[in-house]
C-alpha cells in the first residue's frame, strides 16, 4: 500500500531550489530512512509531507504530494498534522509539565474529559517506553528530564495525537549512544502500527532501522531502494561514495 | 598596541568608573533632596485632605485620585489595543513594506514629545469628539502616548518565545490561534506586564498630555464622572511651583515625593515581576 506519493516535485525557498524533480512513494508501515549530506533537501522533503514548508513565506512549489491518494494541500493543515506527527532534531519539550506536554495535542483537539486525557497520556508514554521513568513525576517540568528522556517524551507526545505517520527529523542528533539505541528500539516497535520516515545524518542508523533508504544529494533523489540492497550493491556511484564516507 | 597595557587598562577603568558615578550622583541627589525637603510635609492629612487656602495648605488628595483615574483609564484603553496590535504584528503580519513601515512608525511614535500628544488630544478628543476637558480625554491622550511603549514591549516579549515552541505546537495539529493562545501568550505575559507597568509610570508622571485635555488648576472635590475635569499630581506640582505665590517649599517637595514614590513603586513592581520570571524561565 502506498501511503505517500510524490510526483515531479520541485520546491524553492526564495531563489534557492531545495528539491529538484523528485518522484517517489512511501509505503504504509515501513520505515523509510532518508540520508544525504546537509543541505541535500532531506528535511525539506520531510516538511513537504505535513505542509510545514508552507509556514515559510519564501516557499514555492510545483508538483504534487499526496497522502492516501489525496493531495495534501487539499487537506487542512490541522487535520493533516493530526495524521502526521513530527519529532524534531533536538528534544523540544514545551514549557509545561510532563503530563501537560503529552496532553497538549488531545486537549487542542477538543478532549475535555480529564479521565480520558489521563488514559491517553499513560498509553502514549508507555508506547514511547518512558512511562516507568516518569510515572511518579508527571507534574514536574519536562525540562527536568535528561535529553534522551525528553526525546522519548516528545515521541510520546506525538503518539498522543493518534497519528498514522511519524516523521523523525534527525531525532538522535543531540543524543548519546545509549539514548540513541533506546530511540531506535522504540522506532522498530512503532513500525508495526505506524508509517515512519526517518531523516538522519547517520548512515549507520539508516542501515540499522530502515526497511528502505532514500539518498538525496543537492535536492535530487539519487536512489531509493531496499536498505540491504542499497548498502551492499548501490546502483549509483554517488550513493556508494556517500555510504562509504567519501564525502558529506 | 600600547607599550603599557596595564597602565592604559587602569586609565580606562578609571574613566569608565567616573562616567558611571556621574550618572548615579545626580539621580541619587534628586531622590535625597526630594525626600529631605518633602518628608516633613507628608502625613495622613496631606494624603487624604482637599487643598485649602489656594493650595497653600491642606492636602493633595484630589490630585492623587485624579492621577490614579487617569492612569487606570489610559491602561484600560492602551493595553487591549496595544496587545492585540502586537500579536498581529509579531505573529500574523507578513513581512512586507507596509508592515515594516508600521513597525518603524510605532518605534518613532515613542519618541514624539509629549506636548505634541497633548495638542493632538486637545484637537481630537476635547474639540472634535466634544468630550471636553475631561478624565476621558486625558486618559485617551495618555493611552495613545503609551501605546507605542506597550506595543514595543509586547512585541519583544512575544518574539522572545522560541520559534521551536510554535513549531512543536503546530506539528501536533494545533491551529495558529491555539498556538498563540496556549503557548506564545502565556510565555510572553511577564514581559507584557513589565512593559505595561513602565507605561503606567510614564503616564503617571507626564504633565504636557494632560495640560490641555483634563487637568484642573484647582478643583477641591473629587470628579463624579469620566466627563469631569480632575486634578493630577504632575500638573498640581507645576501649578504650586510656578503659578501660585507663597506656597511653602515643603508642600511642593511633599507633592514631588508622592509623585516620585508612585512612579518608583510601579517600576519596582515591574522589576520584581521580571526578576521572578527570569528565575522561572526554563529554556
Amino acid at each position: 500500500m502506498v501511503k505517500f506519493s510524490v510526483e515531479a516535485l520541485d520546491i524553492w525557498f526564495g531563489k534557492t531550489q531545495a528539491l529538484k524533480h523528485v518522484t517517489m512513494s512511501v509505503r504504509e508501515k515501513e520505515i523509510l530512512s532518508v540520508i544525504g549530506p546537509s543541505n541535500s533537501g532531506k528535511t525539506s522533503f520531510l516538511r513537504m509531507l505535513n505542509r510545514f514548508n508552507e509556514e515559510n513565506p519564501e516557499f514555492r512549489m510545483s508538483g504534487v504530494v499526496s497522502m492516501d491518494g489525496r493531495d495534501v494541500r487539499k487537506i487542512d493543515r490541522e487535520t493533516l498534522r493530526r495524521k502526521i506527527g513530527m519529532v524534531f532534531a533536538l528534544p523540544l519539550p514545551l514549557p509545561l509539565s510532563i503530563f501537560d506536554n503529552v496532553a497538549y495535542g488531545p486537549r487542542m483537539h477538543g478532549e475535555r474529559d480529564n479521565r480520558r486525557v489521563a488514559q491517553i497520556v499513560e498509553r502514549s508514554l508507555k508506547q514511547a517506553f518512558i512511562w516507568d521513568e516518569v510515572k511518579d513525576r508527571l507534574h514536574e517540568s519536562a525540562f527536568k528530564l535528561s535529553g534522551g528522556q525528553q526525546q522519548r517524551l516528545c515521541i510520546g507526545r506525538t503518539l498522543a495525537v493518534g497519528p498514522e505517520v511519524i516523521l523523525f527529523d534527525e531525532p538522535c542528533s543531540g543524543l548519546d549512544p545509549i539514548s540513541t539505541a533506546k530511540v531506535e528500539e522504540t522506532m522498530m516497535i512503532l513500525k508495526k502500527d505506524y508509517t515512519i520516515i526517518l531523516v538522519t545524518n547517520n548512515v549507520k542508523q539508516a542501515a540499522r532501522v530502515g526497511d528502505r533508504t532514500a539518498f538525496f544529494l543537492s535536492g535530487e533523489l539519487v536512489e531509493l531502494d531496499a536498505t540491504d540492497k542499497m548498502f551492499t550493491a548501490p546502483s549509483d556511484k554517488r550513493t556508494d561514495d556517500y555510504i562509504r564516507g567519501k564525502f558529506g | 598596541m600600547s607599550k603599557h597595557p596595564l597602565r592604559t587598562q587602569k586609565i580606562a577603568f578609571f574613566l569608565l568608573l567616573v562616567a558611571t558615578l556621574l550618572i548615579v550622583v545626580p539621580v541619587g541627589l534628586i531622590v535625597v533632596v526630594i525626600i529631605q525637603k518633602g518628608w516633613p510635609a507628608v502625613n495622613w492629612q496631606f494624603l487624604s485632605e482637599m487643598p485649602r487656602q489656594g493650595m497653600r495648605a491642606g492636602g493633595i488628595f484630589p490630585a492623587i485620585v485624579g492621577t490614579l483615574y487617569l492612569v487606570t483609564g489610559a491602561i484600560l484603553f492602551a493595553l487591549p489595543i496595544g496587545l492585540l496590535a502586537a500579536v498581529y504584528l509579531s505573529e500574523y503580519a507578513k513581512d512586507n513594506i507596509l508592515t515594516r513601515s508600521i513597525k518603524l512608525a510605532i518605534v518613532n511614535l515613542a519618541g514624539v514629545p509629549s506636548v505634541v500628544y497633548g495638542l493632538f488630544g486637545l484637537a481630537l478628543f476635547v474639540v472634535f469628539f466634544k468630550f471636553g476637558a475631561s478624565i476621558l480625554s486625558g486618559s485617551l491622550t495618555l493611552g495613545i502616548m503609551i501605546l507605542p511603549l506597550i506595543i514595543t514591549a509586547s512585541r519583544e516579549a512575544l518574539e522572545a518565545v522560541p520559534y521551536s515552541f510554535r513549531e512543536v505546537s503546530l506539528s501536533l495539529g494545533a491551529s495558529k490561534w491555539q498556538t498563540i493562545r496556549h503557548i506564545v501568550l502565556p510565555n510572553a505575559i511577564p514581559g507584557i506586564i513589565t512593559g505595561t507597568i513602565l507605561g503606567l509610570g510614564r503616564a503617571a508622571g507626564e504633565t504636557a498630555p494632560i495640560l490641555f485635555t483634563v487637568a484642573a488648576f484647582y478643583l477641591p472635590r473629587l470628579p463624579q464622572s469620566v466627563f469631569d475635569q480632575a486634578m493630577a499630581l504632575p500638573y498640581h506640582l507645576y501649578v504650586i511651583s510656578t503659578q501660585v505665590p507663597n506656597v511653602d517649599e515643603k508642600v511642593r517637595y511633599g507633592t514631588a515625593l508622592v509623585l516620585l514614590s508612585m512612579v518608583l513603586f510601579m517600576n519596582l513592581v515591574a522589576i520584581i515581576i521580571r526578576y521572578r520570571f527570569r528565575k522561572k524561565k526554563k529554556w
